[in-house]
Formats: structure tokens, sequence, C-alpha cells
């Protein structure tokens, strides 16, 4: 059945610039990916939906402050509460922080620098939908890009999200690009059906231009959205 | 005309007529270039130039300065600097996949680092990768930077777009951003004069960059070109609506009326001039059928942009502008573009110095890693990391040695891409440093597996009224041009940054080329050596340390003269270099610091040492001149290799040592630099 082919949208804000990359790294991995819109408030049937990288509305306010607004989102926002699966990239993640699907926040680099570069990272958990491919304590290496990755969370929110195991990747020893707590790159929602991440998965997909790792979370996502469809059958 | 102008129309020429605009100093000397070929889509004298890759496939380039701008106010200017070079892609119907800048400053200062952060401003904001470039320091940019951009796109090779208005009665269009202010008179104030200390006030010439509106405009241009909507696509840059529509109807050999009350502003009380010249940013300008307004009406709402109908083509062949009616200026259009003045130039030589000679001088590893740490050799990881070198997925070789490496979907083909000027030769020969800005740039791109196509250019110098300036300009020209003749390789696109000089001090003359080399497999191409490969110096021309890093760093200063490279060994080496890349497990041209500095960088990049034997001498280790190139492959391959070229066999890969250092000792000088 591995044939069957979810349907994995990925929303185009204007400003978006990994939504392209996005779209071809999940087709190449077995998706259907679907490019949606900002400016539609009504989604197509989907399996799962992923917010990509990029400067959405320019950014120029508070990184994703705009784009959580947007038309588009507010189906995202309802998608995930009704436990669908929903994976953010870079400004997806920051997005999905503004919108409140994720704890914390993303400030401005430690460096205040934009930083590219490739970041060797954790794998914390592998029971959830974005990690199942990954074997725990695997280190993957991925890139980051970003001037806003620095994830942050007061003491007590922070304590609630190790405590309830949310933390998914962390920036291996000496690897952290942004100064986040606790070395957080990516985290899931208490629910389990939302992810969001600073390095960028669909960086890594083809190891011609890097790293294939990339690929295990991807692939993860599209098994995990696979799954849904069978079970629906 | 057979009249006076009057004022609004005198306005217009002084733009149109400026050096920026004009090339009033360099349009004769420029014809001395080879610029066809068989694969030549597009020549000089379009937004951009443009080669046929094979394939059905079509690669759009060019280089372009911002330099007064970015003296005058480097985040702005470098920004600006990405976003009108992206808009000559575009212009083309090109979707841009690369971005490469050329910095030359005083020292690594705090306009340095602006204008670094400038460009990852305007390039991680658009979603173009920024894939190379160089950032040398010296001096002679101390008072007057050098910021140049270079972007290059790819389209369907049928699908060329180009400026030209024609068909009588087809709309213009003016889309993107709305019109101010700001950056009025910016290409004749700026550009095309000379710079000194009270510049403070030139600050309102330095156009403001909206990334965002420029990423929409991008977005919405090419699915304008991709619905065949626009007949014509021009960028509204320099001089901005008075160029643009000038150009737009000399190339089209018609006439444009304008109504500049239809402009959308973004202030009150605009004047028609006004209007017509400001050079606010993230703004294009089409020719649209009438039966298609419609579909490209709804395409800019789509990517909320303002779009007007500001006029239409006629055949009178006149730039006729309105404003609430009334006519307020005629100008034949050629006589804004191709009947612009050109004057002569009067070079006076300067006379040349004699070669230095120089016992032998011995040298240990100390001065290696000196050299490793200096600004113009230690690494540049600290500038790439600020770009977002990875968007789009097609970057296989990533900055950082010689040319990256962007792939063409869905074949395994790719695109080497590299932009150079001149070493320290620049302030000793001006011959000798056009030859070399176009040898190194050929040789980056062929030792990273690529076959150079063509070239663009970008001629920074200072004032070319003053004789020695126009000399150098001859001879700088008339060395690049035997170099792409040698190469066989043409020159495609290119832009005249003229008047660098502030307080009466010139710059180095300056020629930056930018190369565009095809691969066959980007799966093939040289990568990291390997413990047991043979290590190997490609190319055998006459060495000094005259111009060299060496000799600026420990003998006092560039001085002398350092020896011509012979063409015809240079293009040798750069077919041998891309004939050989598919059994080369590694290739790096040998450049600034020479051979020793060479085999650093290679070892450092592949994370690995070498046993190489070298004469402790100077001229050895970091003689420079013509072109070398390090370059490694297994023990069973050596004889596969052609003996084009000469060739020697220096040591092999193996341990964590090079030259008696630890590569760990080496790392720490490159990537930390001076302290």
């Amino acid at each position: 059945m591995s044939e069957v082919r979810p349907r994995v949208g990925v929303v185009t804000f204007p400003g978006s610039n990994d939504d392209r990359d996005a779209v071809w790294a999940l087709a190449a991995l077995g998706a259907d990916a679907k490019p949606l819109w900002h400016a539609d408030e009504r989604l197509p049937a989907l399996d799962a939906i992923v917010l990509p990288g990029g400067f959405s509305y320019g950014d120029y306010l508070r990184a994703g402050a705009i784009a959580r607004f947007s038309p588009a989102m507010g189906a995202v926002v309802e998608f995930a509460r009704e436990g669908g699966l929903v994976l953010g990239i870079c400004n997806g993640f920051q997005v999905l922080c503004e919108a409140g699907l994720l704890p914390g926040v993303l400030r401005p680099n430690r460096s205040l620098s934009f930083v590219c570069r490739d970041v060797r990272l954790t794998v914390e958990r592998t029971d959830t939908p974005f990690t199942s491919r990954c074997r725990p304590g695997q280190e993957l290496t991925i890139p980051v890009k970003h001037g806003d990755g620095c994830w942050f969370a007061p003491a007590a929110l922070l304590a609630e999200v190790e405590g309830d195991d949310l933390v998914l990747l962390r920036y291996a020893e000496g690897e952290n690009p942004n100064g986040s707590v606790a070395d957080v790159a990516g985290l899931v929602s208490p629910e389990g059906n939302v992810m969001g991440l600073m390095p960028h998965p669909e960086h890594a997909v083809d190891p011609l231009l890097g790293s294939g790792d990339g690929a295990l979370v991807l692939a993860s996502l599209v098994d995990a959205a696979r799954d849904r469809v069978l079970q629906a059958a | 005309m057979e009249r006076d102008p009057n004022d609004f129309e005198l306005a217009v020429f002084s733009l149109l007529w400026s050096e920026h605009c004009g090339y009033k100093h360099s349009a004769l000397l420029l014809k001395r270039f080879p610029t066809d070929g068989p694969a030549v889509l597009q020549g000089p004298g379009e937004n951009a130039g443009v080669v046929d890759v094979g394939g059905g496939e079509a690669v759009a380039f060019k280089v372009e300065s911002h330099n007064h701008p970015s003296a005058v106010e480097p985040f702005q200017g470098a920004a600006t600097g990405v976003g009108g070079i992206l808009r000559d892609i575009i212009a083309m119907g090109a979707r841009p996949i690369a971005l490469l800048d050329g910095l030359r400053f005083g020292r690594p200062d705090w306009g340095f680092s602006r204008a670094v952060a400038g460009i990852g401003h305007y390039g991680n904001s658009v979603g173009v990768p920024t894939v190379g470039g160089e950032a040398v320091f010296d001096d002679a940019y101390e008072q007057n930077p050098l910021v140049n951009a270079m972007c290059v796109g790819v389209l369907p090779a049928e699908r060329v777009t180009r400026a030209r208005a024609r068909g009588t009665g087809n709309l213009i269009v003016l889309y993107g951003a709305t019109t101010g202010r700001d950056g009025i008179g910016g290409a004749s104030v700026l550009a095309s004069q000379e710079l000194s200390e009270e510049d403070g006030d030139k600050r309102p010439t330095v156009q403001i960059g909206d990334p965002f509106t420029g990423k929409k405009l991008i977005e919405a241009s090419l699915a304008l070109v991709e619905g065949g909507l626009v007949a014509s696509l021009q960028d509204c840059g320099a001089a901005g609506l008075a160029s643009s529509l000038a150009e737009m109807a000399a190339g089209g050999e018609a006439g444009v009326d304008v109504e500049l009350d239809r402009v959308p502003l973004r202030e009150d009380g605009m004047e028609p001039v006004e209007i017509m010249i400001s050079e606010s940013q993230e703004r294009m300008v089409a020719v649209v059928e009438p039966g298609r307004l419609a579909d490209v009406e709804a395409l800019c709402r789509r990517w909320e942009l303002e779009h007007a109908v500001i006029g239409e083509v006629t055949e009178t062949g006149e730039l006729r502008a309105f404003f609430g009616g009334e006519l307020v200026g005629t100008i034949p259009a050629r006589l804004l573009t191709d009947e612009a003045p050109r004057y002569r130039v009067s070079p006076e030589p300067r006379a040349a110095a004699a070669p230095i000679v120089h016992d032998p001088i011995p040298v240990e590893p100390d001065d290696l890693l000196a050299l490793l740490a200096s600004p113009n050799v230690r690494s540049r990881r600290a500038v790439f990391e600020r770009y977002d070198h990875l968007v789009g997925s097609r970057t296989v070789r990533r900055p950082g040695l010689d040319a990256a490496v962007l792939r063409l979907p869905p074949s395994h083909r790719g695109l080497a891409v590299s932009l150079d000027g001149p070493g320290r030769a620049a302030s000793l020969d001006p011959h000798t440093a056009g030859m070399q800005a176009v040898l190194e740039s050929a040789r980056n791109v062929a030792c990273a597996g690529g076959r150079p196509l063509a070239l663009t250019n970008c001629l920074n110098f200072g004032n070319p009224e003053k004789g020695e300036i126009a000399w150098e300009l001859v001879e700088a020209i008339e060395g690049m041009a035997q170099a792409c003749e040698a190469l066989g390789v043409p020159i495609v696109s290119g832009n005249v940054s003229l008047y660098n000089e502030t307080g009466g001090r010139p710059i180095d003359p300056t020629p930056a080329v930018g190369c565009v080399g095809l691969v066959e497999d980007v799966r093939e191409i040289p990568g990291r050596w390997a413990e047991g490969d043979v290590v190997l110096v490609a190319g055998a021309p006459e060495l000094s340390l005259d111009g060299s890093e060496y000799q600026a760093r420990f003998l006092g200063g560039a001085a002398g003269r350092p020896p011509r490279p012979s063409a015809a060994a240079e293009a040798a080496l750069v077919a041998f270099l891309a004939d050989a890349a598919p059994v080369l497990t590694s290739a790096h041209d040998c450049s600034d610091g020479g051979l020793a500095v060479a085999l650093s960088e290679l070892a450092l990049w592949s994370g690995a040492g070498a046993d190489v034997d070298l004469e402790p001498d100077a001229l050895e280790w970091f003689g420079e001149g013509g072109g070398r190139a390090v370059v490694t492959c297994r023990r069973e391959d050596v004889t596969r290799l052609d003996d084009a070229v000469p060739l020697r066999e220096i040591g092999v890969v193996r341990g964590d040592r090079l030259l008696g250092v630890t590569l760990d000792r080496l790392r720490a000088a490159h990537e930390g630099g001076e302290r």
C-alpha cells in the first residue's frame, strides 16, 4: 500500500521562500504535495500541512506575527485543533508559536546575525509522527538559515515543556547556532500532532546537496499522513 | 531637437546623459570586447546577457555596481544593489537562482559589515541564494568602497523577454512599489561624480530597499511572463521611468506617451519631473496588449502590488510626458539612448616600474600562518554564513572555494559561477589586472568542474577625464579582451562605474569579472582530497613576488611589475581543468598568497593534511603570477590526465599536517584571523 500518496499541503505566504523546496522534497518522498495560498480561507482535503521557511509578509514586525492572522492560518489552526498533522519549518515554526499552537517564542539569534550552516542535532524522541524513522539518540546533520531562531520560554514554561517531553530535536553539544534555551531545535505540541523546528529538513533530502538526514523527518511525516489515509479507508 | 529643452526635458537629459546611464566615456572602448558566440542569445545592451546552455534552457546573468550609494550608506546601498540586479534578471523573463557579491573596502570595518548585512537583508529575504563573490581589503578603497552585485537566472531558451516597446496602442503598465522622492538624481549626483568629505547631504539620493515587495515583484513578474501576459518587461532602476521608458521606446523603435499623474505615489505634491526621475525601488514596467490587461491586473492584485496603466506605445519615436492632460516634455527617444554623446578619452600612459629581483628569501611556517590570518586571505566563512546559500535546492557546491555549483534539475547538469577581480597587481599594471580578472574567474569555474560559457563584467575605475585613469581603462579593457579571445569566451553583459575617487584619490583599476560555466554532471565535480591521493601543480607560469600578498605583507607594499600571463598557456590550463574534472578528487585555483596558501585552503576544505615537498623559499611558497591550480587524483588515475599543461607532482595526501604545521593551527589562523 506504500503507493498511497498522502496529500500534504504547503502554504505559500507572500514572502515564503522555501515553499517550492518543501513541495519538491515532499513529492520526492512520496507525498502528493499541494501548494496552498495564504489568502484562501478554505483548504482542500489534506492529510498533513507544512508551513515553510521564509519571511512571511516581510517579517518587518516580529517573525510570524502577521502570518498568524492570514486567512489560511485560520484553517490551519482548525485543522490542527482537530488533530491534523502540521509541521512548521523555520518561519513556519515562528508562525506556529505566534499562533499559540506551540509553546515559547523565537527571538533574534544571540549573535544578532543571520546564520546559514549545517548543524548536528540529537533526536530526543522517536515515538512521534515527525521522528518515527529516526533511531533514539541519532545524530542528524541538517542546515539552519535564520536570523530569529533563538527559541525561548520562561523557566516555568520550560519546565513544563521538558516535563512533558516535548523537545524532539536539540542542537548537539557546541552546535547551538542561535542561543536557544536548552539547545531546543524542534518541539512537538502536547497533543503530539504539531511540530516546529528551526533547521530545514527540506534542504537535507539529497546527499548531493549536503546531507540526506532531513529526509528522515519529512518521510516520518509522510508515513504518518499515509497511515491516516489507510486508517480512514 | 532644434530648440532649447525646457526644465523637465533638461532634467531627463542630465540623468540619461550621465556616465552611469549613457556610458559616454566608455561606450567606444567597450567595442573592443568579443561579445558574440554560437550560444549567445542576447549580448550587451539589454538588462542582462543570455546564453543557451542546451536542453532547451538558457541562463541570464549580469554584474552591476552600487559603489557610490554604498559609500554614502553601506547597508541600503548594498541592499538596493542586490534588488537592482535581481530586477535586471527578471526583466529577461528569468528566475534568479544565484547572487554573488564583489566587495572591496579599506578594511573589514563597520562599513564592510553593514554592506554584508545589507546584502543578506535583501538576498535572504527574497529567497535567492548568495553563493559567492569576493571580499578584498586595500587602502585604495578606504574612502571609496566597491559593492558589485551579480545575479544568475534561468529561463526557457525560447522565452527571452526584452525591453522593447512594440505595437502601437499597447499599454504601459507600472507595477510594484509606489513612487516617492527617494533616490532622485542617484544616477547623476552619486554615480557619475567624485565623492568628497561633505557627502552626508547626498544621503537622500540613496534609495531604500523593501525586499518583501521585491520578493512579490519577482514572483508576480515570473507569473506574468510564464502566462504570456506581457509583450515586454523593463526594470525601473537608475533614472527611474525616464530611463525605462526611453530605453523601451528606443529598443522597440517606437514612441511612448506617459501620463505622470497616473503613477501611484507614496507622497503628496510631487512635481512631474520628480515622478519621471524618482529611483524608488521595486518597480517594473511592462508592455501589455489591451486584451490582456484584465489578467495582468488580477495577477498584480493577487500579489498585492500597486499597479496602473501609465501610458501607451505610439509610433512617434518620441518620449512624451503629460501631467493633468498638459504636455510637459517631448524628447526623441533615441536622443536619450543610442545618440547620447560619446567622448574619446585621452590616455596618458604611466611609466612601468621595473620588475624587482630578489635573492632567495627563506620562509618558515609562521610566515604561512601570518598570511592565512591576513584580511585578504583569511576564511570568508564569517561572511558567507550570513547569507542563505541553500534556498532553491540547487547548491551542490557551497561557497568557500573557487566557484559554487548549482544544479539544473531534473538533469544532472549544472552551472559553476564565480565573481573575481584582480589582485594587488592592479595598482602596478592595469593590463595584467584585466587579464587576471578574466582568467581567474574562468579558472575558478574550471576548478569546480565547469566549462566557461560566457562572462559579465563591471569596470570600476576613477575619473576617466584624467589621462592616467583613461589609460588604465584602455589597458585593462585590452587585457580583458585578449584573455577572452584566448579562452574563446564572450562578454555578454556588464556595467561601468567611473568617478570612483574620493578627495582626489582614485581606486586601483578594478575590473570585476563574473563567469558562468556549464558542468556536464554535477556528481562528478572535484570535491575533497583523500588519503593517498597524489598532489600535483598544474601550470608553470613565470612567478614573482611583485604584486603578491607576501610582498604586501612582508616587503612593504605592492611594488615592481608582475609578469604578464601568457594567454595561450592560461587558456590551456582552463581547458585542462574542465576536461580533467571527473578524474580529479579536488582542484583549487592558486591565487592570492601563492602555492602554500592554496595547499592550506585545500587541506582545510578537505579536512586532511599532505606530505608535500616545497623548497622553503618565498617565491616557491608565496610567489604569484600567471595561473596555476593544485589538483589531486588517485594514484592510478595520474596517467589519465592529459599532458596539455605542465604537471608537477609535489606530494601525497596523508596525515594531519601540512608544511610542518598541524591542520588545527592552520585552521585557527585561517578562521580566527589576525588578533
